[in-house]
């Protein structure tokens, strides 16, 4: 799935919301969610936008950019399923649970289903562990999952 | 001879002056407070394994290395970043240390390919010394796991290897040799200034990137070389190392570029050069180093190099090549001829600002006691002269006031009519460093330059002023000072003529001079002009640093005086972080003028009609000498052209493109009959000349050059002349020929008479260079240590003298005709009319000039990005190609004359400085309108250039 924006469209919309935002203090990360939550992803042609409003170089936005997992440089697929592969979650099952995933997905983790309707990543640690093994759909944390649980997550989401 | 070794301390020295003595392996060591330990040891000369940290940049602690354990703390504390204390019970080396560090170095190497003898660090490798360090022996782990090394694990694609970027023209980036230790990282943004690399990714996904993960050609990376010189691995390489080897040997000498004047070490293999790798003790660049001086060295061994002296009748005639012999004896009875013919006034000669010093006094003293007439001048014509008289005027030297340390204790700095990361990058660097430590800047320039805005640095205020109201826009300055009654009063009453300082004061109150009155012409918004003065007189040390922006106008001398005005009203002389400053173009030009380069003046800026400094030289050269100024360049042509002038002997430098107004110049050229021209290559001048003779570069000879700060460099041989002769000896030889009795064996003796007729030189010599590095003149009784910087305790010339300073409008305006504003520059990779830099692979970044315009001027006449463009004013027209950009104010335009074919001194008029003829460069009303390729003048210029190259016997090179 490709997101088409024109250049110029896309430059606009980046320079609206560094505007909205280059007042906060260390700004850099907001903006960078801001654009994410716009766009989807955070597109390589909004790194210099950012870069120059905020006298960074963009090597260092981009630097910043990649640190953070969260920060997409492509669209993911229409809902994000996370499978926490931390400690915790890895001594309840987690990965048996990350296995059985996959297999229904046909899927690896990083990785979109070919009808674009759900990403699969794997999260250390979503705190919590009380309710090991965990996960998140788009957003929406899930606890003590077992079989069918994560059976239905994922048919939901194949919806 | 061997490599000349430097001792990498692991962290910067500390500045402070409270001493702390610790233990060290059992050694007792005293060192500045807030020093590392690992510092302190290397000082003690106890060296810590180290792979992260290294002296160019801020300790990191990232390579867990150098740890060591500390007497009463816990645990193992990393070296590099742990500050000395009293007392201190250090032990670098314990069981336990051994243990972690061969545990680090065992996971290092378990990611690192095993080509050491392949590999082109090999010799060279701070990975492979640390391994040996650490005693390793073994790497549990093994080499199958998850790695960056190889393309394919088990034949599959490895994702995490990336391929070898060999974008840059000079030096390869290897990711599957890097260890990530990022010193590059931080080489670019600590000592470069640029942040064109970072850390991309995390934990074991980490990875350098330059720009957005982008080639190294592609990103922002300006290839000044820091980080190919931090990289402890052979993941950044110079690639002549990779074709060539490691050196053998070094010497230390001194880049032939910009005024600057970094110190290098030129590293050897035999007499071929294997990489110049800047010097952590020269005390202009402080081991830092730009793309020219770093790189672009290619030029010394380019094809186009000529090796043999030439002859020809007629300029239309191919070149003949003679032997040195022939071309002396030709010389010497053309020269002899033309004297007898025309009168002793009717040759003389020019002396290059990028020759040694004993080769520029060699020049004078032939055209003074040869030829028997002051018919000499210099490039510094037509860039500093202006800097000469203004500054002399006012302080009484001529020259600038500070050395370039003096900027780390600036807090404002005012930079007017410059572009330092352009044109003098080092110095950029430097500058930039203080900027991102909290100093502020003044950025006064009819273009938005990389200093106004770019990452982590900001100018508090940018003048955008119209080309040619310098005067205009300096002296709104003064007058919200005067006025304001921001001025110290107490170091003028001391230091400066009060009198004249009330005249001066009561000269820019007047209301006509207020930046509100001024706008009219100079466009500056007043508010700007307020702030700007106002945080210059009460910020702190307020600098100015300037560049041929303020020289090369109609009012050039004036603008001088202007700010030497400012800079006396504000106090803002005699101490550290403040003072005058040129930024010089050439690498030489400082010397060449203080060489007596000019028609009046004898070295040492010593009048020709004052009789006390004439009897010295002509008792010691046995001649007398004419007590008449003689004639400056733009009067040689000019005399040419009458028919009065008939031979010229020009020492390294292409007048032909570098002077104003091209087509005076060649008809000044066409009308002689003895042109001799002594270059690397056959340039622009040499179209003109009956006699060719080859020059050599700065690699070849022994010599001196002085920097913009006064400091007097070694320039050291490191190979031998590729044409025979070091250029002071072609002048010797030739002085020879015209029966001058001189034997000069090594430059040290022409060094020697310098020292022995010139009282700022007195006490220079060759040994004291040798011992102590460098030195800045003055360098004499009165200044036994030399002087870093200048007026301490009053001026050279007694009191400092105000000037009045008003704003004449020049000559050239725009009109309907010409309603644009053109100004030239320069741009980081190449250098001045481009001989060298266009004959090196820094072509890579600018291949040809192009005309800077605004998006509004090039709409009004349907420009489009990367058109061609007939670029046309009152004296000729040119061609080009347009860049669209809002750097440039509206109304003006800009381009670079790095390249000949550009001819952009076709473009520019003959208006000159009126004190010193320091041509009008800066400022020529022009028009520009769509275009379909190089102009009839390019063509016919090309063409006959392509005919005054021939060489008998020799085919055309193919281009």
């Amino acid at each position: 799935m490709t997101l088409n924006v024109a250049a110029g469209d896309l430059t606009q919309r980046t320079q609206a919301i560094v505007d909205r935002l280059i007042g906060l203090e260390g700004p850099l990360l907001p903006i960078l969610h801001e654009v994410q939550d716009e766009f989807g992803f955070v597109p390589q042609e909004s790194l210099p936008v950012i870069a120059e409003a905020l006298n960074l170089s963009r090597a260092e936005v981009h630097g910043v950019m990649t640190f953070y997992h969260d920060y997409r440089n492509h669209p993911a697929g229409r809902h994000v399923l996370k499978i926490c592969r931390a400690e915790a979650c890895q001594s309840m099952g987690g990965d048996a649970l990350a296995e059985r995933v996959k297999k229904l997905l046909g899927i690896d983790f990083h990785q979109t289903t070919l009808d674009g309707s759900v990403t699969l990543e794997p999260v250390y640690c979503l705190g919590l562990c009380s309710c090991a093994p965990a996960a998140m759909l788009d957003g929406e944390i899930h606890g003590r999952l077992d079989g069918a649980a994560i059976d239905e997550l994922v048919q939901e989401a194949r919806k | 001879m061997g490599l000349v070794h430097e001792i990498d301390y692991g962290t910067p020295a500390s500045k402070s002056e409270t001493m702390v003595t610790l233990t060290i392996d059992g050694v007792a060591i005293s060192v500045p407070e807030g020093t590392s330990v690992m510092r302190a040891s290397m000082e003690a000369g106890i060296s810590v394994p180290k792979l992260c940290a290294t002296d160019m940049v801020d300790a990191f602690g990232s390579c867990r290395l150098c740890l060591v354990e500390i007497e009463g703390r816990a645990g193992t504390p990393a070296s590099c970043t742990t500050p000395v204390a009293p007392g201190m019970v250090v032990h670098t080396q314990t069981g336990k240390l051994k243990d972690i560090r061969k545990g680090v170095m065992e996971l290092y190497i378990s990611d690192h390919p095993l080509d050491c003898l392949t590999c082109a660090a090999n010799g060279d490798c701070e990975l492979q010394d640390m391994a040996g360090a650490v005693g390793l022996r073994d790497v549990r782990y093994g080499y199958e796991g998850d790695n960056h090394v190889r393309a394919r694990n088990n034949g599959a694609i490895n994702a995490k290897w990336m391929p070898k970027d060999d974008s840059n023209p000079y030096f390869t980036y290897d990711p599957s040799k890097c260890i990530v230790c990022s010193r590059c990282v931080r080489a670019c943004e600590e000592v470069q200034g640029t942040f064109a690399l970072t850390i991309e990714g995390r934990g074991f996904g980490s990875r350098v990137s330059p720009g957005m993960h982008e080639s190294f050609l592609e990103s922002e990376c300006v290839s000044c070389g820091a980080c190919v010189q931090a990289c402890p691995t052979a993941t950044l390489t110079e690639k002549s190392v990779i074709a060539i080897g490691q050196p053998e040997h070094s010497k230390v000498t001194t880049c032939a570029y910009c005024g600057v004047g970094c110190s290098f070490k030129a590293e050897m293999r035999g007499e071929e050069l294997v990489r110049m790798v800047p010097w952590k003790d020269g005390q202009a660049n402080r081991g830092h180093s730009c793309v020219k001086g770093r790189f672009a060295y290619g030029y010394a061994t380019h094809r186009d190099r000529i090796l043999n002296p030439m002859i020809r009748e007629k300029v239309s005639d191919p070149w003949r090549e003679v032997t040195w012999e022939e071309a002396f004896a030709h010389v010497a009875s053309e020269f002899r001829r033309i004297q007898y013919q025309y009168g002793r006034e009717s040759i003389g000669g020019i002396t290059s600002s990028r020759c040694t010093n004993e080769e520029t006094f060699l020049v004078q003293k032939l055209i003074r006691s040869g030829f028997g007439n002051n018919n000499v001048d210099t490039c510094a014509r037509v860039c500093h002269s202006p800097t000469g008289y203004g500054l002399g005027q006012a302080f009484g030297t001529s020259a600038g006031t500070q050395n370039f340390d003096s900027v780390e204790d600036s807090d404002v700095v005012i930079v007017i009519g410059a572009n330092p990361t352009q044109g003098h990058p080092v110095f950029g660097s430097r500058l930039k460093k203080r900027l991102r430590q909290g100093a502020k800047l003044i950025v006064i320039d009819p273009r938005r330059i990389d200093l106004v805005d770019s990452p982590h640095i900001k100018a508090a205020y940018h003048l955008p002023l119209k080309p040619g109201t310098n005067v205009a826009v300096m002296t709104a300055l003064a007058h919200v000072i005067v006025t304001e009654g921001i001025y110290n009063e107490a170091f003028i009453r001391e230091r400066c003529d009060w009198s004249e300082f009330e005249d001066w004061a009561a000269f820019v109150s007047d209301p006509s001079r207020s930046p509100e009155a001024v706008e009219a012409y100079t466009g500056v918004d007043p508010q700007l002009i307020r702030g700007a003065a106002r945080l210059y007189a009460t910020g702190g040390n307020g600098a100015i640093y300037y560049g041929l922006g303020v020289t090369e106008h109609s009012q050039g001398s004036t603008t001088v005086m202007a700010i030497a005005n400012l800079a006396m009203a504000t106090g803002n002389i005699g101490r550290k972080g403040v003072g005058v400053n040129p930024l010089r173009g050439q690498n030489n030009v400082q010397g060449s003028c203080d060489m007596g380069s000019f028609p009046h003046e004898l070295p040492g800026y010593r009048h020709i009609s004052d009789d006390a400094t004439r009897e010295i030289f002509e008792k010691l050269w046995g001649v007398e000498l004419n007590k008449e100024p003689g004639l400056r360049i733009p009067n040689m042509l000019d005399a040419a052209v009458e028919g009065t002038f008939k031979g010229i002997y020009i020492q390294g430098e292409d007048i032909l493109q570098s002077d104003p107004d091209t087509k005076h110049v060649a008809a000044g050229l066409a009308a002689m009959e003895c042109v001799v021209v002594q270059d690397l290559f056959l340039n622009e001048t040499a179209n003109y000349a009956h006699v060719f003779l080859p020059g050599s570069t700065f690699l070849e000879k022994d010599g001196t050059f002085t920097n913009a700060e006064r400091r007097i460099n070694r320039v050291r041989r490191v190979m031998t002349p590729k044409n025979g002769y070091a250029d002071w000896e072609v002048t010797q030889k030739l002085a020879q020929a015209m029966g001058l009795n001189w034997n000069y064996t090594h430059p040290s003796e022409i060094m020697d008479e310098i020292a022995a007729t010139t009282p700022s030189f007195a006490w220079v010599n060759y040994d004291y260079l040798e011992k102590h590095g460098s030195v800045q003149w003055p360098f004499n009784e009165k200044n036994p240590q030399g002087s870093p910087i200048m007026h301490v305790n009053g001026f050279v010339r007694g009191k400092g003298k105000f000037i009045r300073t008003e704003y004449v409008a020049t000559d050239e305006k725009v009109g309907p005709r010409f309603p644009l504003l053109l100004t030239t520059g320069r741009i980081l990779s190449q250098y001045n009319v481009g001989a060298q830099t266009r004959r090196t692979e820094n072509v890579a970044w600018h291949a040809e000039d192009v005309l800077e315009i605004h998006p509004h001027d090039a709409e009004q006449r349907g420009i489009r990005e990367g058109d061609w463009i007939r670029l046309a004013s009152r004296s000729g027209e040119t061609s080009l190609r347009a860049t669209i950009t809002d750097r440039v104010a509206p109304g003006v335009v800009y381009t670079t004359f790095h390249h000949p074919t550009t001819q952009a001194n076709v473009i520019t008029t003959d208006f000159s400085d009126w004190a010193t003829n320091c041509p009008e460069y800066k400022v020529t009303a022009v028009q520009v309108s769509p275009s379909n390729g190089p102009s009839e003048w390019q063509q016919e210029y090309e063409e006959q250039a392509r005919q005054s190259r021939r060489i008998v016997g020799k085919l055309e090179a193919a281009e």
